[in-house]
């Protein structure tokens, strides 16, 4: 192992941690230093998460023991972890959406003594760290980055040893990213330790001084990412090689529009979300479009346009050159479209039923002989399940499991299964591959890109820039609401990807408030 | 006349307010307790039963507080930590309550109440109109006030209401900064239950000092729906309550002075007004999806 | 130590089947110290309560006269709780659907031939549909809380239940009793034998199309999904609105049909009350039933169970015959507990934090 400066902060010996039947983390050994940015890298599912709960006292250890600056400690809860120094960024906030950005930080200090006086010491603390953030604000009301912002200030009041923060560039722009990473630099030389858990290998290697790298629960290396590549530190972390997808750009042939927006306008459905405003996008037979776009700038309020979900003017959305604005979502998938929502329980799947019963969901009026004179045929319901099983590799402990037994990926590779199972003519995707492990992903990807290939227009929504620079033909941004113009993959960077995300290409006043 | 209508107008609203801000809080943690009636009815009949075997107005209080609290743990129990239905959790409580109180009171009767006494304050009780208007009455009505005021001032500028606004919002993220969400809620659901107590403990106890079996007649359902008249704010629900209280003794006073509407149209005013009053607040859409608790009626299972 | 819920990985399907009969354990149980507490036998208690009404045939035909109407409204109830409306209006709806049912007879007495009482049934299902539309135009509308709303109609229609026996429909002949005319023979219900009429088959015919309904249709499947998870039903198509008018309609229609049924064979008049809290006991029956029409039959059964020995062991010794909704409650909550352990096992832990093994056990 190579030096490493700093004395030990945090030494984990033996962690384990078990869900049911699942080994979550199997005997983990970590040490961070004082002062390091400590990457901790693996797979969705290698036991990341389950690990720094541990350490964040919201779960509990089954076996092994945690040492704070050389003394063993147990930490028993958030707040005793709070009182040793740790604070924690979430990957999925823990914000009270009706509350207060002060209200929220006092939330998480032990004696955030007067309003008043934390309102200025927050504002104070964020602007000195170049995250400036208004204590009066409504959380509910503030876009994504802002949020996060509200996390990291409410460590850094607390002044941490050690922040450890959960995959937290996955919601900014490029530019964003890289705000954080001095704010991170900043706090590392001032002598606090960053437990920074990514799956992004760039940047890893880009600030991280030291990487542990866990896969099924265990870890299976450390290393100085600064001196690996992406590619050797990808290796280790799904421990075989990686899969590609293989895309054969010289048979993209576009052929007529299948899919087409015009001027496409909808208010926003709840008080916080976000309204469409005219938005122009055309997508073409064997291609795929990618829309990129930091998360809550209308992506779902588009995806349930696109749908049929929510309605729109007849003329505004256009499948294979009729008007369909005003069609229901069964009567879309009636003219060949397919969709896949980005949340997999409960809107593409219901947790609760069968996965033979979760196939009836999209399927019951696609005219397959699954509803015949209004009775279903299980019989019927379950050979599209075991074929669509067996096309995709899900892969199930049981026969014909509950949709909520599943496993991200399996479950992924089922609710895109069933939609591309039936050749559609469109496809509109939401996050294909949010949450899901690389070989899972690695499959979803290839579907897509080959059933473009088959003459189809395929619309994928994401928030992962490799995802999209991997898969797509066009890409588009979408930011607050508006579309910027698709291009050709070849003429964007990340850079200029990163400039729309941020509001670059917006033609229009916002509509909703408080998105600064 | 008007000084008699005003007085029985505060009595009619009393029992209204307390229930509806115990339910508040209650349900500002996140938990729906449809089972107000049945607490209610339990701290009427508790009450009643200990006044007239001890005489003291002041232990049928405590009884009847005790009675509601002791029905809202068994309700806490189930639906906090078995995480049980809430809907039907309540309902359960509510027909339960009902049944209890009917076994209890079967004795009573029949049996000549006790009527809380008026406390008198000197210098104020005797002004002219608003002595006997707001100084003359039963400590209830002030404990009711104090309630309000002290709910509101807890939820809003302490931190213990603070936390408590937190679980209600976002269960998950509450438990992530360590707060125990099971905990908080189950001393919610017993506030809630002391408050449903003492309400139905002044029904009979003051508002018609005598046991009759169903006396609490559908004011607790009542009392959930200020809280969404309300929207989760303390202070409307005094104005809720005092508009309900109202409604309901002008249907008595509109007989004696010679309305010829049948008295059953009458009767059905409270109930009518409830269901206007719920569609014209719960049409405002924003109003509504603002002020809820997030995670009301929602059930929360920790991962540890 | 820690005593916690553990999500299972799939819903126990022997605990599902369990669950019921274990609630009515457990009320057994309960039903014994209640006795015990009011310093009567709890064996000999126990057995007026729940065995004694069964020994005799005329027990046994009033058992079913007073399960149909449970069923009836339980099954109603069992789509509105599957596709997640809380309609807990079903008295109201009862009530009102047996006015509708009852206008006939009543104000038309001279209407009398083979089409009253199929006239009498239709309306009875359209008044208590219509009934139950309201809190389900109101939700849908004005997204106002059914709960609510489907309560205060039950005062509601009480209230007009009472003025009109009282007022309007009072029986001219009847010196002045509270009550309207007597129904002449083609307004009421068939008798098979006794009290039996046919309302009990027409309970069991409505418990079948309803398990088909729920079972084996696309309707049944959007019930399903729709009281799951809405936005994946919505993302198959179905519509929610639609769906909350319809389990509406359908549980208000059930209520006035028994209620109809009821004032039509077991009453043949209107009363100022005509229902023991049918439409809040068949609450209890469609949870106990666990939502599925062929439990619902056999829950129903046990309610109507609770009230006949009600009713028993007050005569034979003296305890109030609330005891009945003692034990309905009882039993609802433990129905209720019962049902967590369906889908949760629990878990005890023991709490010593030495970082060392933990004891887990699972039951």
């Amino acid at each position: 192992m190579e030096q490493r400066a700093g004395k030990a902060l945090l030494k984990a010996s033996g962690l384990t941690k078990r869900f049911g039947d699942i080994l979550a983390n199997d005997s983990v050994d970590l040490t961070i230093n004082e002062g390091e940015i400590h990457a901790l890298l693996g797979e969705n599912g290698a036991g990341k998460s389950t690990l720094v709960k541990m350490f964040y006292g919201s779960l509990e250890a089954d076996a092994g023991s945690i040492e704070w600056s050389g003394e063993p400690v147990s930490i028993g809860n958030p707040a005793m972890a709070r009182q040793l120094g740790i604070g924690m960024v979430f990957q999925h906030f823990s914000l009270f959406e009706a509350l207060t950005v002060v209200e929220n930080i006092a939330l998480a200090l032990p004696k955030p003594g007067n309003m008043s006086a934390l309102s200025a010491r927050i504002k104070e603390v964020s602007e000195d760290y170049g995250l400036p953030l208004d204590p009066a604000d409504i959380v509910a009301d503030l876009p994504v980055g802002i949020r996060q912002r509200i996390e990291i200030v409410r460590c850094l009041l607390q002044e941490p040893k050690l922040i450890i923060m959960d995959e937290p560039t996955s919601v900014l722009t490029p530019q964003e990213a890289d705000r954080l990473f001095v704010t991170l630099k900043r706090l590392a030389s001032e002598g606090c330790a960053v437990l920074y858990i990514s799956h992004r290998l760039e940047e890893v290697k880009q600030i991280c001084h030291h990487a542990t790298i866990l896969r099924h629960g265990k870890v299976v290396a450390e290393c100085d990412p600064t001196k690996e590549t992406a590619k050797s530190l990808a290796q280790l972390m799904v421990g075989s090689a990686v899969h590609l997808v293989n895309r054969s750009t010289s048979a993209t042939k576009t052929g007529d529009v299948r899919l087409e927006l015009i001027g496409l306008e909808s208010p926003a459905q709840t008080p916080f979300g976000t309204s469409l405003q005219a938005i122009d996008l055309d997508v073409f037979a064997g291609e795929v479009v990618a829309i990129a776009g930091v998360a809550g700038n209308g992506q779902g309020e588009l995806f349930d346009v696109i749908s049929g979900e929510v309605r729109v003017k007849s003329d505004m959305l256009m499948i294979d050159g009729e008007s369909a604005g005003r069609l229901n979502i069964n009567e879309r998938r009636q003219r060949n479209c397919a969709f896949v929502p980005e949340e997999r329980l409960g809107h593409g799947a219901v947790p609760g039923m069968k996965l033979s019963k979760n196939i009836i969901l999209t399927r019951h009026t696609t005219g397959e002989g699954i509803v015949q004179a209004g009775f279903v045929s299980d019989r019927r319901a379950a050979e599209l399940e075991k074929k669509v099983q067996s096309e995709f590799d899900v892969r199930m402990s049981q026969p014909d499991p509950d949709a909520k037994s599943l496993s991200g990926g399996n479950l992924q590779k089922f609710v895109v299964g069933r939609e591309l199972d039936r050749q559609p003519g469109v496809l509109v995707v939401n996050q294909p591959t949010w949450g899901v492990d690389a070989g899972a992903a690695a499959l979803i990807r290839q579907g897509l890109i080959e059933l473009a290939h088959s003459g189809s227009a395929v619309l994928v929504i994401s928030q992962d820039l490799d995802e999209i620079f991997e898969i797509a033909d066009r890409i588009a941004v979408i930011s607050r609401g508006q579309l910027s113009d698709a291009e050709p993959v070849e003429e964007m960077t990340r850079e200029k990807v990163g400039l729309l995300m941020a509001g670059g290409a917006e033609k229009h006043a916002p509509m909703t408030e408080g998105a600064a | 006349m008007f000084e008699a209508i005003l007085l029985t107008v505060i009595t009619a609203a009393t029992p209204l307010l307390i229930a509806a801000i115990g339910e508040l809080v209650v349900e500002r943690s996140g938990v729906l307790n449809l089972g107000v009636e049945g607490m209610m009815i339990m701290g009427a009949v508790v009450g009643f039963g200990v006044a007239h075997h001890t005489g003291s107005g002041f232990l049928a209080v405590i009884a009847a507080i005790l009675a509601g609290m002791l029905m809202s743990a068994l309700f806490g129990v189930f639906v906090v930590y078995l995480a049980t239905n809430q809907v039907a959790t309540g309902l359960a409580l509510t027909i339960l309550g009902l049944g209890v109180s009917g076994m209890i009171g079967e004795s009573f009767i029949g049996i000549p109440g006790m009527r809380l006494p008026e406390l008198y304050i000197p210098g104020l009780t005797e002004l002219p109109f608003i002595g006997p208007v707001l100084f003359s009455h039963d400590g209830v009505v002030y404990a009711g006030f104090a309630l309000v005021f002290l709910t509101s001032y807890v939820l809003f500028r302490t931190r213990m209401g603070l936390i408590l606004r937190a679980v209600g919002d976002n269960h998950t993220s509450a438990h992530a900064l360590g707060y125990s969400v099971l905990k908080i809620r189950f001393l919610a659901v017993l506030f809630g239950g002391a408050c449903a107590g003492l309400a139905g403990g002044y029904m009979s106890l003051a508002y018609t000092p005598q046991w009759v079996e169903n006396m609490i007649a559908g004011r607790g359902w009542i009392a959930l729906a200020l809280v969404v008249f309300a929207s989760w704010l303390p202070w409307r629900v005094v104005a809720g309550a005092y508009l309900f209280g109202a409604v309901t003794v002008l249907t008595f006073h509109a007989q004696a002075i010679g309305v010829t509407i049948p008295s059953q149209f009458l009767s059905s005013l409270p109930y009518l007004a409830t269901v206007v009053v719920l569609v014209i607040i719960s049409s405002n859409r924003r109003l509504t999806l603002v002020n809820t608790p997030a995670c009301l009626g929602k059930t929360f299972i920790p991962d540890r | 130590m820690r005593i916690e819920l553990v999500k299972r990985k799939n819903s126990s399907t022997t605990m599902a089947v369990l669950s019921p009969v274990i609630a009515v354990i457990l009320t057994l149980i309960s039903g014994a110290i209640l006795f015990a507490i009011a310093g009567k036998d709890p064996i000999h208690g126990l057995y007026l309560f729940f065995i004694q009404p069964l020994t005799d045939s005329w027990s046994i035909q009033e058992l079913i006269v007073k399960a149909t109407p449970l069923v009836l409204i339980a099954c109603g109830l069992a789509v509105c709780y599957l596709s997640n409306n809380w309609n807990i209006g079903a008295e109201g709806q009862f009530i009102f659907g047996a006015l509708c049912g009852s206008f006939l007879p009543i104000l038309f007495p001279d209407f009398d031939n083979w089409l009253t009482l199929p006239l009498m049934l239709v309306f009875g299902t359209l008044g208590g549909a219509l009934w139950g539309l309201i809190p389900g135009v109101l939700k849908t509308r004005f997204n106002t809380n059914e709960i609510l709303t489907s309560l205060m109609l039950v005062y509601v229609a009480s209230l007009l239940l009472d003025y009109l026996v009282r007022g309007p429909w009072r029986d001219p002949d009847g010196y002045n009793f509270p009550e309207s005319r007597i129904f002449s023979d083609s307004a009421t219900m068939p008798l098979i034998d006794g009290r039996l009429s046919v309302s009990c088959l027409v309970a069991v015919a409505v418990v079948i199309v309803l398990a088909l309904m729920l079972s084996k249709s696309l309707k049944g499947f959007e019930i399903r999904v729709m009281g799951e998870s809405p936005r994946a039903g919505g993302f198959s198509g179905f519509s929610q609105k639609g769906l909350t008018l319809f389990s509406f309609a359908i549980a208000g229609g059930l209520a006035g049909l028994a209620g109809t049924m009821e004032v039509s064979s077991s009453l043949n008049q209107l009363l100022p009350s005509i229902s023991p809290g049918y439409g809040f006991t068949a609450i209890i029956v469609a949870f106990l039933g666990r939502l599925n029409p062929i439990g619902i039959l056999i829950a129903g059964l046990v309610l109507s169970l609770s009230y006949i020995g009600g009713e028993s062991v007050q005569a034979s010794m003296g305890i109030s015959s609330k005891i009945a909704s003692v034990i309905q409650g009882l039993l609802l909550c433990y129905v209720l507990v019962c049902d967590t352990f369906v889908l949760y096992q629990i878990r005890i832990v023991s709490t010593l934090r030495s970082g060392a093994q933990k004891e887990a056990s699972d039951v």
